[in-house]
Formats: C-alpha cells, sequence, structure tokens
C-alpha cells in the first residue's frame, strides 16, 4: 500500500510538459531561465516548443495540432486576440485561478473570457506608442504633437528642413502598413482616435461604414509619398524599426520593444528620443491597440494539472517582475508598475501604464472565430486605399457590405 | 567582326555568370557585416567579422539540424531512387493495362497543392506515431521526390537498348536479376541526377518540416534558418540569417559543383524526351 | 507474359503503396471536406452540405436571388487570374532565358566547366533563403538594388518594390526567374547535347545563317524536351505559394491560388471552403496540364 502511493506520487511528479511559444531570442532564454525554476521548485521537467514569430503562422500551427487532438503540446502561448478562436478547445481556467486573477487588470481577464470561462492567464502585455526624435524637434522648436494635423505638419516641416540640409534620406513618419494583422492595429488607432467608432462595435452593429472612419483614412492616404515612404506599405514592425533606428524617421508608431533597442549600444539615434501617446484626430481621444501575451491549456493535455500549475507560476507576479526586468515587456499585474526596482531599471514601464490602460481592444471579442477574416478583410480595404485602388468612402461602403455578408445572422 | 562577336559572346557569358551568383555573394557580404553597418549597403564589407558565423554554429543545436537534414535528405533519396528503379523498370518495359493512365496519375501527383495536403498527412503521421520524427519527414516528401523520380527513370530506362535484356531473358535470369545485375550499373548518370534532385527539394523543404517537428533537435535547416532571431519577437537579425544561410547553400554548391557534369549527362543520356 | 504482367505489378507495389499513403488519402481527404461545414474548431461535427462550398442560391423572402460559394467567389477568381498571369510570365521568361543560357553554355569555350556550376548556384539555394536574400536585396531604404540603380542615375527615388501590388509582382518574377531559370537551362542544355552534329554540319554547309539554323532545325529538334521541362516547371509554378507568402504584401492583387487555399483552411474559419479551394486547384491544374499536352501532341505515357 505504502509502496503504491509512494509509487503514484513519484509518478505524479515526473510529469513531462511542453510549452509552445514563438522564438523570441532573449525572450525565449528568459522564458528557459523561468522554467527552469519552476523545474526545480516542482520536480515536473519542461520542453520549450520554438515555433516562427510571424503570429499568422503561429495560428494556423496552433489550429492544426488543436485539430488534430494533439496531446504533445500541453501550454499554449496566445496572442490576446486568439482567445475567442480558440476557446472551445482550451481548458476553463476560472476555478483553478480563482486566487490569482485579481491582480491582474481586469481588461485584460477580460480579454481572455470566452462564455463565462477564463480560458488564458496573461503573462504580458503591449500598448504602442508614438516614438519621436528629440534632438530634432528641438532644432526646430516643435512640440510633442498631440494631434494627427500637429504630427502631420512638424513630421512635413522637419522633413523639408532636413532634407534641405542635405539629410536626403529622411522621413517623417513610419508605421506597420503591410496588409497583415499590424495593420488592423494601426488603422483601428487612427479610426478610434478621430471617432470613427472600432471597426465591430461590441453589440456587434458593423460601425466601420461611417464619415470620420472615411476621413481618417483620407488623412493617412495623404501621408505616402509625402511624410511616410512609399514601401511603407510593405512595412511590419521590424521594418519601421529599421527605418527609425538608422535615424531615418522624425517619428515612428511601434510597440515598447524598439525602445530598449533604440537605446542599446551603438544605436545611432541612443539617448536622442523619447515616447508619447499616440495622437488623437480634432476633438477625439487618442487610441492605442492593446496587444499581448497569454498562457492557455490544451484541451488535449494528459496533464492539465501540472500545466496549470506551470501556468500560474509564469504568471505569476514574481516571475513577471523577472520578465520585464530582463525583456522590459509590460507586466499585466498593476502592482508591478509601483515596483522600485522596474522603476529604476525599466522606467519606461511606468510610464506605459496610462497609455495601456487607455488601449482598446481590437473587436475579436465580438466577432469571435470569424475575427481573423474580419479583420483580413478590414485591412485589406485599408491597404486598398493607401495604395490607391479606390477612395476610402467607396471600400469602407465595400467593406461594410463584405462584414455583413460574414455576420450572417449573427457572429 | 569575328573578334567582336567572340567579345560579344563572352560579355553575355560575364553577364550570365554575375546574374547568376551576385545574390549568393552580397549574402556572403552581409554575414560578413555587424551592428548598423548591416543596414548601409556597400558591395564589400568594411568590417570583417565572423561573429555571425559564431552565433549560428554556437547558439542552439544548428549543427544538429545540419545532420538532421542530411539524414532526412539522404534517406529520401535512398527510397526514392529504389521504389523508382523497380516502378520504372515496370513502366518503361512491361505491357500491361492501363499504363499511361497510371503515368498520368504518378504526374497529377504534382498537380496537389502541398497546403492542402497538410491536414491528411498530418493525420496520417499521427495514426502511426511518427510525429516529430525525421521518418515523419522521409514519409511526406515522397510525395514531391517520388513523381519525379519514376518520370525521369522511366523515360531513361525506356531508352536503353532492348536487347541486353533480352540477352537476360533468353539466359534465364528472372524481372529482379534483370533489374539489380543489368540495368542498375547502365543507369549510374539518371540516378545521379535524380538523385540530386531529390536531395535538393527535400534540402529545401520548409512548410513539411515546420508542421510535423516540433523540438528543435528534430528539426531541420530550413526551419531552424526561419527560427533564428533577435532580441525581440519583431526584430530579423539579418546578419545571422544570412550567416546561417550561407552555411546551408555551400554544401549544396559544393555538390552542384561536383556532379554538375553528371547531371548534364545523366540528362542527355535519359532523360528528357517527349 | 501474365507472369510479366504480374511482376510489373509487383514492382510497382511499393511506390503505389507510397503515394497511396502520402498523397492519396490526404486528396481524397481534402475532397471529401470540400462537401462538408467543416470547421478546424471542431472536425467531428460536420455535415454534409453537398456542393454549397462551390455554390449555392439563397432565395430571400422579398424575392432577391443569391449566389454564394467559390464560383461566384471574386477573390477566389482573382487568385486564379493571379496565378495563371503569373505561371504564363514567369514559364516564358524562364524558357527564353533558359535557351539562351543553354546555348551559350552549348559552345566550347574555356573554363565552360566553372560557368556551368556558377549558374546552378541560384537553383541550389533553398526557396526560403533566397526569399529572404532577394527581400533583403529589395528593401526599399537599405536594399543593395535601389542603391546601386540610384548610384547609376537609372532612378531618382527609392523604389518601394515589395509594397505596391504591381512591383511586388514584379519582385516575384524576378527572384522566381533567377531562381528557376538554371533548371530550365540545364533541361534545355541536355536536350541540345543529344543532337546528331551531323544535322547541324549538314545545315551549315548549306549555307545558312546561325539563325536559320537555329529555327529551322535546332529548335524542331529539341522541341519535345522543352516541352516536358516546361510542364514541370508550369506545374510547380502554378501552385507557387511561398515566394509570395513572403515577397509581397498579403493582398488581393497578388494572392495565389494556394495562398486563398492556406488562408481559408487555417487562419479562417472556413476548413471546408478552403478544401473546395484546394480541390478546385487541382482540377485547374490538371485541365491546364491536359490541355497543354493535347495542344502540344505531346506522347506521355513513357513507353512506345
Amino acid at each position: 500500500m505504502a509502496a503504491a502511493v509512494l509509487l503514484a506520487t513519484a509518478q505524479a511528479q515526473a510529469v513531462q510538459l511542453s510549452i509552445v511559444s514563438s522564438d523570441t531570442g532573449n525572450g525565449i532564454k528568459v522564458l528557459r531561465e523561468i522554467l527552469d525554476r519552476y523545474e526545480k521548485k516542482s520536480g515536473n521537467k519542461v520542453d520549450i516548443v520554438v515555433i516562427p514569430p510571424s503570429t499568422t503562422d503561429q495560428f494556423g500551427q496552433y489550429r492544426l495540432w488543436l485539430a488534430a487532438g494533439s496531446s504533445d503540446i500541453d501550454v499554449y502561448q496566445t496572442d490576446v486576440i486568439w482567445a475567442p478562436q480558440l476557446a472551445s478547445q482550451l481548458v476553463d481556467l476560472t476555478e483553478a485561478t480563482r486566487d490569482v486573477v485579481g491582480e491582474h487588470f481586469p481588461s485584460i481577464i477580460q480579454s481572455q473570457t470566452v462564455n463565462g470561462r477564463l480560458v488564458a492567464l496573461p503573462i504580458f502585455t503591449d500598448a504602442p506608442a508614438l516614438y519621436y526624435r528629440k534632438d530634432l524637434l528641438d532644432k526646430y522648436g516643435a512640440k510633442v504633437p498631440t494631434t494627427w494635423k500637429e504630427l502631420q505638419d512638424t513630421a512635413k516641416l522637419v522633413m523639408d528642413r532636413e532634407r534641405a540640409a542635405g539629410n536626403r534620406d529622411l522621413w517623417g513618419y513610419v508605421f506597420q502598413g503591410n496588409a497583415y494583422e499590424g495593420l488592423t492595429c494601426n488603422a483601428l488607432e487612427w479610426m478610434m482616435s478621430n471617432g470613427g467608432g472600432g471597426i465591430i462595435e461590441p453589440d456587434g452593429r458593423i460601425s466601420i461604414n461611417n464619415p470620420k472612419a472615411a476621413a481618417a483614412l483620407d488623412r493617412v492616404k495623404g501621408w505616402i509619398g509625402t511624410i511616410s515612404p512609399p514601401g511603407v506599405l510593405a512595412y511590419q514592425e521590424e521594418e519601421a524599426r529599421g527605418v527609425w533606428q538608422t535615424g531615418n524617421a522624425v517619428f515612428m508608431r511601434n510597440w515598447p520593444y524598439a525602445y530598449a533597442l533604440g537605446n542599446s549600444e551603438n544605436s545611432p539615434i541612443k539617448g536622442k528620443f523619447d515616447v508619447a501617446p499616440l495622437p488623437a484626430g480634432d476633438g477625439a481621444h487618442p487610441a492605442a491597440t492593446l496587444g499581448g501575451w497569454n498562457l492557455a491549456v490544451s484541451k488535449y493535455s494528459e496533464h492539465p494539472d501540472a500545466a496549470i500549475d506551470l501556468v500560474k507560476f509564469i504568471a505569476s507576479p514574481e516571475m513577471q517582475k523577472y520578465r520585464t526586468l530582463k525583456t522590459s515587456n509590460l507586466p499585466t499585474i498593476a502592482a508591478l508598475y509601483d515596483d522600485p526596482d522596474i522603476a529604476r531599471q525599466q522606467p519606461i514601464v511606468p510610464r506605459w501604464k496610462e497609455i495601456f490602460l487607455n488601449a482598446q481592444p481590437r473587436p475579436s471579442a465580438t466577432a469571435r472565430i470569424k475575427y481573423n477574416e474580419a479583420s483580413s478583410q478590414f485591412w485589406t480595404a485599408v491597404h486598398n486605399t493607401m495604395s490607391g485602388n479606390g477612395t476610402a468612402a467607396d471600400n469602407l461602403a465595400e467593406l461594410e457590405a463584405r462584414l455583413n455578408r460574414l455576420k450572417g445572422k449573427g457572429w | 567582326m569575328r573578334m567582336l562577336k567572340r567579345a560579344a559572346f563572352y560579355l553575355l557569358l560575364l553577364a550570365i555568370v554575375f546574374l547568376a551568383v551576385f545574390p549568393f555573394y552580397y549574402a556572403i557580404v552581409t554575414s560578413l557585416k555587424s551592428g548598423t553597418e548591416l543596414f548601409q549597403a556597400s558591395l564589400w564589407p568594411q568590417s570583417f567579422s565572423l561573429a555571425n558565423y559564431r552565433n549560428v554554429l554556437t547558439e542552439g543545436p544548428f549543427l544538429r539540424n545540419l545532420v538532421n537534414s542530411l539524414i532526412v535528405s539522404g534517406a529520401v533519396v535512398a527510397i526514392s531512387l529504389l521504389i523508382g528503379i523497380t516502378a520504372a523498370y515496370a513502366l518503361a518495359r512491361i505491357r500491361f493495362r492501363g499504363r499511361s493512365g497510371l503515368m498520368l496519375a504518378i504526374l497529377s501527383v504534382s498537380m496537389f497543392p502541398q497546403v492542402a495536403a497538410l491536414a491528411g498527412l498530418f493525420e496520417i503521421i499521427r495514426a502511426l506515431h511518427l510525429y516529430n520524427s525525421l521518418l515523419a519527414l522521409i514519409l511526406s516528401y515522397m510525395i514531391f521526390t517520388l513523381p519525379f523520380t519514376v518520370w525521369v527513370l522511366t523515360t531513361f530506362v525506356h531508352d536503353l537498348p532492348v536487347e541486353i535484356e533480352e540477352a537476360a531473358i533468353l539466359d534465364g535470369a528472372g524481372p529482379w536479376i534483370i533489374v539489380s545485375r543489368i540495368f542498375l550499373p547502365l543507369m549510374w548518370p539518371a540516378l545521379a541526377t535524380t538523385g540530386l534532385l531529390a536531395f535538393i527539394t527535400a534540402w529545401n523543404e520548409f512548410l513539411f518540416a515546420l508542421t510535423f517537428t516540433s523540438t528543435n533537435m528534430q528539426r531541420t535547416v530550413p526551419v531552424a534558418i526561419a527560427l533564428l532571431s533577435g532580441n525581440s519577437q519583431f526584430e530579423i537579425p539579418w546578419g545571422n540569417i544570412m550567416a546561417a544561410s550561407v552555411t546551408v547553400t555551400v554544401p549544396l554548391v559544393v555538390l552542384v559543383l561536383i556532379f554538375q557534369r553528371r547531371i548534364v549527362s545523366g540528362l542527355t543520356a535519359g532523360g528528357v524526351n517527349g | 507474359m501474365r507472369r510479366r504482367v504480374r511482376t510489373a505489378w509487383l514492382f510497382l507495389t511499393p511506390m503505389l503503396f507510397v503515394l497511396a499513403v502520402v498523397a492519396g488519402w490526404p486528396f481524397l481527404r481534402t475532397v471529401y471536406y470540400s462537401f462538408t461545414d467543416a470547421s478546424l474548431a471542431d472536425l467531428d461535427a460536420r455535415r454534409w452540405v453537398g456542393f454549397d462550398n462551390y455554390f449555392s442560391v439563397l432565395r430571400l423572402p422579398s424575392g432577391r436571388v443569391l449566389y454564394d460559394g467559390l464560383l461566384v467567389d471574386p477573390v477566389w477568381w482573382r487568385a486564379v487570374w493571379n496565378t495563371v498571369r503569373f505561371a504564363v510570365v514567369s514559364v516564358a521568361c524562364e524558357t527564353v532565358l533558359g535557351m539562351i543560357v543553354a546555348l551559350a553554355l552549348n559552345a566550347e569555350f574555356p573554363g565552360r566547366g566553372i560557368v556551368r556550376a556558377a549558374i546552378l548556384i541560384p537553383w541550389a539555394i533553398p526557396t526560403i533563403v533566397s526569399a529572404k536574400m532577394w527581400q533583403w536585396m529589395l528593401n526599399d531604404q537599405f536594399g543593395i538594388i535601389n542603391v546601386v540603380l540610384l548610384n547609376l542615375g537609372l532612378i531618382d527615388t527609392k523604389i518601394a518594390w515589395t509594397a505596391s501590388a504591381d512591383t511586388a509582382m514584379i519582385a516575384v518574377l524576378i527572384v522566381d526567374i533567377w531562381k528557376t531559370t538554371p533548371f530550365m537551362a540545364l533541361l534545355i542544355l541536355a536536350a541540345l547535347q543529344m543532337l546528331p552534329r551531323e544535322i547541324l554540319e549538314v545545315a551549315k554547309l548549306d549555307g545558312a545563317s546561325p539563325w536559320q539554323i537555329f529555327w529551322r532545325v535546332t529548335l524542331p529538334l529539341i522541341r519535345p524536351a522543352v516541352m516536358v521541362a516546361v510542364i514541370f516547371r508550369a506545374l510547380d509554378a502554378l501552385r507557387i505559394f511561398d515566394l509570395i507568402y513572403v515577397l509581397t504584401p498579403n493582398n488581393v492583387q497578388t494572392k495565389s491560388m494556394s495562398i486563398f487555399a492556406r488562408e481559408n483552411l487555417f487562419e479562417f474559419d472556413k476548413f471546408a471552403y478552403g478544401s473546395a479551394a484546394s480541390t478546385l486547384l487541382f482540377l485547374i491544374i490538371g485541365l491546364l496540364t491536359i490541355a497543354y499536352i493535347r495542344i502540344g501532341r505531346l506522347s506521355f505515357d513513357g513507353g512506345r
């Protein structure tokens, strides 16, 4: 009897788990360090399955694994927008995390709750900001823009003067204009900050076809080739950062990661830039799209209890603090924004709290399983407008019709 | 006039070689740069740094990935040639009903898009418990290499003189003896060509390799290259990627250099006729 | 004779078995799913819906009639058009360039082996690697191509190659042609070297110009080999996925059939619709191949 109990506990201890995550260089290293601590504490073993960083490839891969009922993966690292799409194949964490959810920002927990089931626990969050060149703004006596109009004028002014002075490669504003999920984030910000609504409203209404949204899009169309390079239509985060970090842009829209990199050793713009909230349209509030990553437990895991235990460990305040100190990822736990160590080593984090608290979720909770397709149709309409295929008004009217068709009887 | 023609000819050759080799040369140049120098386009490296190579070869199991690629590609070549030879003999030398239909069916395998085979293949691989093993890759690569191998070898066998086989049959040799003792020795050029083609296809494959493996230790080189990344989710480390790319391509270039005479003569002797 | 036929099937069994496993089963599954409403979120809940994924008619109470399905989906037909256009242009360019390269390499000159090896390099580089290499060279701000063109004075502002649909398609064509012309050249070169020398000698003695010899003698003789090379290339080109996926903005203007299928299969919640697209893709390629074989009067049975 005693032997059997012993055996059972030995078996319970020797659980082998695997966690899938996109390879983020430093991020993977930090994750491994966190897992090493977990292994020491729990006696379980955890493998990291690394897959490519592109979020759409990653989503397809998750879909395939889950559809096949694969038990090879216990814990999935998921994007903030995926919860509703993958929910039916993920374990409900509500009961198991009752003791810790209160530490996290309620809005993030809400974003990972589908039909009352908490399907993923957040480990870090993301909210974009406007990067600007302090030195160039000072040189021309310009202030940090708070409206898109100001940004446009300042960018034009600095760019024209600098170019006249021989700085031929300088551009005013770079952002993410490629036709992919990142464009949905950018365009949502333009529209919301212009009072143009959120594509699909929480009640399921399709609100995209309105004059304010079209006006926001028309304004952006005017940037292409004037303050933004024509190539911005193919830029993702890293292409934009490439232009910015070589000193060839006055403004950039990007996620927090670019801050640490811009200030790294032998960066040409080290110490010459700062960040601010994204601008707004006239008489509207600025908007930032909510990003971030979470951990979910597969319904097909053979060790769901151990997996949940692992998820709670990685999402715990201690480990989030550790991650933030190493990577400058924004924590999802409110108390960490007042942490003196973080404030000292990663001063950007406390400054970001405000930006992140005002961040807007994409309509993934409303469009649910149809979100990816809705988003794809949205970014297609935006990309078409920016590249001159049809006017903003026409494209948004067509988009509305397409989204209505996609919606069918309901989302 | 003659001189002019000669000069024009060499100019053409020069242009061909330049266009073919330049991107590879530029990849080498990029792989030797580091830091922000990467973002300055220049035709030759200002500094000479092997840091990118050191990163690629020491961080992560890149060498292991290289070995995996070698094993998978080698096995794919061996199996598709073995299966291909017997099938080619049957298709080219034995008359039976439905032969041309069969040839067309084999060709039609090359019409099916890879992305569409993904879900079905994944089911099979899980059913056979091959997931995350090199065997899964070896099996799935047959979908590309087998149709091509069978086609080229069939046309090749078809062109060999009938007399050699007839003599062997009179001597009472069975089909297996005929294939292994008589055809095999004659087929080396074609085998080298199709083998190399199959090797390159398997060496370069990406999508299946990504889907059917899940640990770094089981992955092949193209996937490893795609997984290289720098400090952040959004960062593309061009220097490392170029260093890895050069490392992967060099073995193939060497293979091609060794076999280039064979490739051409193999196709010539057997090969391609309508 | 009966014994030989039995041997034939015995010899064919391993190949047929492997192909049935790796190609037959996935294909049948895909065709089957295309007649259901399967969703990757729950494959077991699928229902048979007949041809609805391909074409369906919906009559509204108001009397309006709506058509739905792949066959009336403009995005799909746009993808078909993109793919076919890409295949025709790329294979045509590759054939012409491959012919030029093959003719050049067929001549005798010192260092021929080196040159022959050099032109094979593009083909030996993994697709994902060459896509990345060219993406880097075509980068609008840091790419070497813009810098060189600027310095030569051929352009006055940097071109954003991969940004707009037109230049992105050109970029894809450049890369594809660069990568696969060697393959074409190799197959044509092989055919050229099989030509009986005597015929060319006779033509030369008759006083025909090199141009005439090429059109009247060489080309007709190597035509069958070129046609086969073209068909293998065309089958590849019609299934193009990775180059377009990596090099272009993911826009309706550049989407290929394979990308359309993948998107619906795995990214959108339309597994059945993506399966229907895959099936139709197969049928379209099959029809084009049969038409090509008929028009080109190729004998494609490998026997006599």
